[in-house]
């Protein structure tokens, strides 16, 4: 059955034990990082981070609002990535058929670097990253080998506050409404961020741009892998 | 923590102050989240605006030092509005006692101060007491020398104008926060206080948690569900080790350190049993000696007997009056006092105050041994930038220590939960548990005194001491055995069985228990009880979140501390819906009691506040050293050139520390004119040691940071991400600018206060992470437990030109 990870960022404390659990689960590198004037830190998703705590804080009539958005992969259901990747090499990035997860394959080494940039570029929130030792193109596999056994993906395990959920895509669609629900009676503006389209689904209390850039989905030209993947898809969800 | 963490998703209110919960308990807020998902309150009060504010209901910015006038006048509007919970404060405070001829207040200091000594003598703040030796009482709380009256009289200052100027909340917030916490005072609401080093880490520290505890008494909101004062213990295990005694003052299960003033058991006992005359009153501390004489027989074996005082005689003595604390043993290290000494899992050359004078202390000894899993800045103090290593005379070892997964043994979370954890895996390396290294160490002691004798020989040798370390048999010591055999209430216990729970404790010397709280914990050979880890509960108890079968907490496995004062003198709940404990069938059934004895309205019934000698919780407090109402003083260093609220600038009793290093910034000193408070976060813990050496943590933060509100950047010239120096006059600190909204300028007393907030976890043994935030943080202590003013000092601020602590 399809599985999904629901984020609730109205109750994340920013403790950013997913990041660390994420990096930990996947064996990944510690990335030299420096103080910039932000709690941000590394400042974006890499190869060794697929799983990135945003912060951005905001002054709006008096009130402070310092939001967090604990970043990674939406796994999409008709994913622009694996549409891009598809034209060039086939499997680089495939979709778990029982899960639904999208997962980055060794393949995508036979990728040149012009090639992951096309595939980067077509994915509407900027999430997968070329690691550049490797040449393989890397994101948050939702701990495929974890829920293959399982078990829950390791930055659901470690949350204590409820912001990360995972379960079978229907529960959490649900859980995402009744949420949505609630949290509309103090935040009018909260809204769910392109549920029908994504395994990870995000509701967020202030408008989605507030948090960061690729919140808010990129619209661009329709190049090769956007028109792809365009077809595959009804024509609202291309238009956000 | 009077409740435990679950405990907390029953309240009604949350109010958050001298904390930054989600940062440094991120597991509190599942709980205070599922409270707000019932529609609690969750009220932040804190100088920055955290990652705790962002999931709270609103935060309010506070100057730091300032929370005393912030709850003084909360006291003023529960008072004035009549929101008290009447039947509670009359039954079960001392708010009806009435107060002797000598107590008086008068501009900012209490009756019996003699400025000699610096100390108050605190016979003139006694009750007036009845023909059989109890306090006197009016009920109806009307008598002007009650306590309720003198409550009344004593916050009358604390009106809303000179608290917003003295703490820089506006009227509407500070009117916001009263009226949403007050609102708990209604019988069948609860509201609780989570605090940590927000409140502790002040001159004032002590009277802070004071007025805490005496809102919840006057609400009615100790004891119930969803209410309490909880101190938030962290990782560190603070609250086992200071049921342990890991702190100079006490010995363990809370009994004062033995000084010179008390040179027999005799004596001893007497000045810390209290006694008293009603029969209504449990006074739980009448019961020391049993714990004492068990504490002795513990640890001196067979040669503790009555005719030698069970050994007391052999216990080291403080000198009366000398303050023994870490802050002033570095004192004495920096004058050259001390030849050496053993440091464990501490790490002075961070988190110590004005750390250039403990680093230069650390100088002065002549060895250091050094209990360590990680190189710390205290470890390689002798190689710190700057020093030649050559001309260090100081040898220094560094015993290296293993992990938490890589023994077995106990901690105790802050809902006194005593938990046991299971060793892992192999320790790493030559690693060892601290309690193998003490005991080896010990041992050896021993075999050396055996052979040479030494100066206090008997002492060193008649002190029982394990074979090896096993913390299972420590377990067991600290639960206790009988010495011999005994019959209880027609139970015969074996010599060496242990001993079921501390009512069987003795004080002949026929038991032994290394900690009375614990005593319970480990009932039977074979059954330790921390190690349950069952979920089963009645209805009454699921409904509550209450577990008594996961784990065990002291005393006695209860889990909400004073739930007799839960109930109403007939045993009536006040909140029906949450009964923590209920009378049924000539029985308390729920929690485990405060004692069985029956509702307090009948003959054999109790008071609540078992550990009061009076049985009633002390909304007067005569125990602490700096006055019996907490009274706003300001911070050691403070911008204000006077005190609104007396002519009394500071806490006249606070511990000053005065080297030549330890210098003080004048009031108002226009030098240094910005408040300065130091905090921990989520990604480091304590000194940094072990987190630093975390790479993910370390990669999460980096680097030592200072906040700012963009108007105090602006006025200096800085950017977001620049790197600044910050100065007291004590030290300068290289930082990285971080300019945030989460921190505004205060308005206080008709000029702008600038707040500027730093960890304190970097050090330099972790390459361009910075160091020491400390060494701006001066060597001031509360008078009650001499804990470091860390959260409130006056430093500035500047670009920096080039930094040499930073990698930039």
């Amino acid at each position: 059955m399809a599985k999904s990870i629901f984020i609730d960022t109205t109750r994340c404390t920013a403790c950013r034990g997913c990041q660390v659990a994420c990096k930990q689960w996947h064996d990944h590198e510690a990335v030299p990082t420096k103080q910039t004037g932000t709690h941000q830190n590394p400042p974006e998703l890499t190869p060794n981070n697929f799983k990135l705590v945003r912060f951005s804080e905001h002054r709006i009539d008096g009130r402070v609002e310092w939001l967090f958005f604990p970043e990674q992969c939406r796994h999409c259901l008709q994913p622009g990535c694996k549409a891009a990747a598809d034209a060039y090499v086939d499997g680089a990035i495939v979709i778990d058929e029982a899960t639904g997860i999208v997962i980055c394959t060794e393949k995508t080494k036979e990728l040149t670097k012009e090639q992951c940039d096309e595939i980067i570029d077509a994915c509407p929130y900027n999430v997968p990253r070329r690691n550049e030792k490797t040449g393989m193109l890397t994101k948050c596999d939702m701990c495929i080998d974890r829920v293959q056994a399982g078990l829950v993906p390791m930055c659901v395990k470690t949350c204590c506050t409820g912001t990360m959920n995972f379960g079978d895509r229907a529960d959490m669609l649900k859980l995402a409404e009744e949420r949505l629900a609630t949290v509309k009676k103090d935040y009018p503006k909260a809204e769910v961020l392109d549920m029908e389209d994504l395994s990870v689904i995000y509701l967020v209390s202030q408008p989605r741009e507030m948090y960061h850039k690729y919140a808010r989905r990129e619209l661009k030209p329709l190049n090769r892998a956007d028109f792809l993947a365009g077809l595959a898809k009804p024509l609202r969800n291309i238009l956000g | 923590m009077t409740q435990h963490w679950i405990d907390i998703k029953n309240a009604n209110a949350i109010l958050i102050m001298g904390s930054n919960a989600a940062e440094h308990h991120p597991i509190s807020f599942k709980w205070v989240l599922k409270a707000k998902d019932k529609g609690a309150k969750v009220i932040h009060v804190d100088p920055k605006f955290s990652r705790t504010s962002a999931r709270s209901s609103f935060h309010v910015p506070l100057r730091s030092g300032t929370d005393i006038a912030f709850l003084g006048g909360m006291v003023k509007y529960i008072l004035e509005n009549d929101l008290i919970q009447k039947e509670y404060v009359t039954e079960y405070t001392n708010a009806s006692f009435i107060l002797g001829d000598d107590y008086t207040f008068e501009d900012g200091m209490f009756s019996g101060f003699d400025p000699a000594t610096g100390t108050y003598d605190r016979k003139k703040w006694a009750f007036a007491k009845d023909d059989k030796g109890s306090p006197k009482r009016d009920k109806t709380l009307k008598d002007p020398r009650c306590v309720y009256q003198q409550l009344k009289k004593h916050y009358d200052r604390y009106n809303l104008d000179t608290v917003s100027s003295v703490t820089g909340v506006s009227k509407d917030n500070l009117l916001k926060v009263y009226e949403a916490f007050a609102a708990t005072g209604k019988p069948e609401k609860a509201g609780t206080i989570m605090y940590a080093l927000g409140w502790t880490q002040h001159s004032v520290g002590c009277q802070n948690i004071r007025l805490g505890c005496m809102l919840q008494l006057l609400l009615g909101n100790i004891g119930v569900a969803g209410g309490g004062v909880n101190a938030l213990r962290g990782e560190p295990n603070v609250q086992g080790s200071t049921d342990h005694a890991i702190l100079w003052h006490i010995l363990p299960g809370y009994h004062a350190v033995p000084t010179t003033a008390w040179p027999t058991l005799e004596e001893y006992l007497k000045a810390t049993t209290p006694k008293t005359n009603d029969p209504k009153s449990v006074n739980w501390w009448g019961n020391r000696p049993k714990y004492v004489v068990s504490l002795l027989k513990g640890w001196f074996g067979d040669n503790a007997t009555p005719e030698n005082e069970f050994g007391y005689g052999l216990l080291p003595k403080c000198d009366a009056g000398v303050d023994y604390s870490t802050m002033f043993m570095f004192d004495r290290m920096y004058h050259g006092k001390m030849r050496g000494g053993m440091i464990f899992g501490h790490n002075p050359a961070v988190s110590m105050p004005n750390t250039l004078k403990i680093r230069k202390a650390l100088q002065t000894l002549d060895w250091l041994v050094m209990g360590e899993v990680h190189d710390t800045e205290t470890a390689s103090f002798w190689r710190q930038p700057g020093l030649d290593p050559k001309k260090i005379k100081t040898e220094v070892f560094v015993l290296p220590s293993c992990q938490r997964g890589e023994k077995d043994g106990t901690t105790s979370n802050s809902g006194r939960w005593h938990q046991w954890h299971h060793k892992g895996y192999e320790p790493l390396g030559e690693s060892k548990s601290m309690g193998w290294m003490l005991v080896e160490i010990f041992k050896r002691v021993q075999a050396l005194y055996a052979k040479d004798k030494g100066t206090f020989a008997e002492g060193v040798l008649s002190h029982w001491w394990p074979e090896k370390y096993d913390a299972d048999q420590m377990a067991a010591l600290i639960n206790g055995v009988f010495t011999r055999d005994v019959t209880i209430k027609d139970k015969t216990y074996k010599k060496g069985d242990h001993v079921p729970g501390f009512p069987a404790l003795q004080a002949d010397g026929s038991t032994t228990s290394l900690n009375w709280l614990y005593c319970g914990a480990y009932p039977e050979a074979g059954k330790n009880l921390t190690k349950r880890r069952e979920l089963t509960q009645t209805p009454m108890q699921a409904k509550l979140g209450l577990f008594p079968s996961y784990t065990w907490a002291w005393p006695v496995n209860r889990r909400i501390l004073y739930n007799r004062a839960s109930v109403d003198p007939t045993g009536k709940p006040f909140n029906p819906e949450l009964p923590v404990i209920l009378w049924e069938g000539g029985k308390w059934i729920g929690d485990v009691p405060d004692g069985g004895a029956p509702p307090m309205i009948e003959e054999k019934g109790t008071y609540p506040f078992i550990m009061q000698a009076e049985g009633h919780g002390q909304i007067f407090g005569p125990g602490r050293v700096d006055g019996p109402f907490p009274e706003h003083y300001e911070p050691a260093e403070t911008p204000l050139a006077k005190n609104p609220f007396s002519k009394q600038m500071n806490n006249p009793c606070m511990k000053v520390a005065k080297a030549d290093m330890d210098l003080l910034a004048k009031n108002a000193d226009p030098k240094y004119p910005i408040v300065l408070t130091t905090y921990s976060l989520t990604e480091h813990w304590c000194g940094g040691g072990d987190t630093r050496n975390t790479p993910y943590l370390l990669e999460a933060e980096p680097q030592l940071y200072v906040e700012m509100s963009h108007e105090l950047a602006a006025e200096k010239g800085i950017k977001n991400g620049d790197p600044v120096v910050v100065e007291s006059i004590r030290g300068k600190v290289e930082a990285i600018a971080m300019v945030t909204v989460r921190i505004v300028p205060f308005q206080v007393e008709g000029k702008t206060v600038h707040l500027i907030g730093m960890p304190f976890c970097f050090g330099w043994t972790t390459p361009g992470c910075g160091d020491a935030t400390n060494r701006l943080t001066p060597s001031v202590g509360d008078p009650n437990t001499t804990i470091p003013e860390y959260k409130a000092s006056l430093v500035n601020i500047r670009k920096a030109d080039k930094v040499t602590e930073l990698a930039i």
